[in-house]
């Protein structure tokens, strides 16, 4: 169940349980992921939808926490890992339309792994707990979809 | 620059690295989950919820609001259709990849260059979803 140990897991774990409260205590917003993405199509687009007062609002802090957490898992690589800097063998091809389905379906679904996943849950909202089980069903599924296929990894 | 956005910049930081040090910059890791092969992403989302919890839940009981102003609102959604769909969407996209919202950005930072392909996908698709689905 746990090759790997569940030890980096958990520490991981804290770790971003720790910024999301951070963010919460201080500021009292949600440092939830998804929504940058849509956030940040506002000063791309004049489409309404994307210029919806609360997007407006939000989008310069999500830039900042984004740029945060890509400098954060820099950090992580050039301290303490002990792998160094690391490239993915999944295929481009899995990348474009995995990047496509997940952009869509989580807006849709107004969440991710962190904004149902973390916050959601934490806040104890049964909507983000029905999400994430479905979204984990789901993902399963679909991993063992592309096992059988034998597409790897 | 205002506070807020230096705090949400620490508080990213502390994400991608916790996102890093539990592999999840890794889409194998990820799919290794989904394949029921390693199930160390649960015990990640629970860790991590757990301390959000205390957050949420227990804090706000000392502290009235928060240190920049501001209210205390759990984060709620109200259940509809499209989040179930949307979830249903979602978790195909992320068997087939690997790859979620946060996760890929933490992985643009590991050097993982080729997930650029996947969050331009991921702009795509929160595009097509605002433009044609809302």
């Amino acid at each position: 169940m746990f090759p790997l140990g569940i030890f980096p897991y958990l520490m991981g774990g804290l770790v971003i349980g720790l910024g999301v409260s951070l963010a919460y205590v201080i500021t009292g917003l949600h440092a939830t992921q998804s929504s940058f993405y849509s956030t940040t199509l506002s000063y791309l687009t004049k489409i309404p939808y994307f210029q919806r007062k609360d997007y407006l609002d939000s989008r310069e802090w999500r830039l900042f926490f984004a740029a945060g957490v890509i400098i954060g898992a820099l950090i992580y690589v050039v301290t303490i890992s002990p792998d160094g800097f690391w490239i993915t063998s999944v295929q481009w091809w899995r990348l474009l339309i995995g990047g496509l389905l997940v952009g869509f379906g989580t807006r849709l679904s107004s969440g991710c792994t962190s904004g149902h996943g973390i916050s959601g849950i934490a806040s104890l909202s049964t909507t983000s707990l029905y999400a994430v089980i479905t979204f984990i069903i789901a993902g399963i599924i679909s991993a063992h979809a592309m096992m059988l296929m034998g597409v790897m990894p | 620059m205002n506070k807020r956005n230096i705090v949400l910049f620490l508080a990213g930081i502390l994400f991608g690295f916790g996102l890093g040090l539990g592999g999840m910059a890794k889409q194998e890791i990820v799919l290794s989950f989904l394949q029921l092969k390693d199930l160390g992403l649960i015990v990640l989302m629970v860790g991590a919820a757990s301390v959000t919890f205390i957050a949420i839940n227990i804090i706000p009981r000392f502290v009235k609001r928060p240190f920049l102003g501001g209210e205390f609102k759990p984060r709620t959604r109200s259940l509809s259709r499209n989040t179930i769909i949307g979830a249903i969407i979602f978790g195909i996209g992320w068997g087939v990849s690997g790859q979620c919202p946060g996760s890929s950005l933490a992985s643009l930072g590991v050097g993982n260059l080729p997930v650029i392909i996947g969050i331009v996908a991921e702009f795509v698709g929160a595009y097509v979803m605002g433009r044609y689905f809302s």
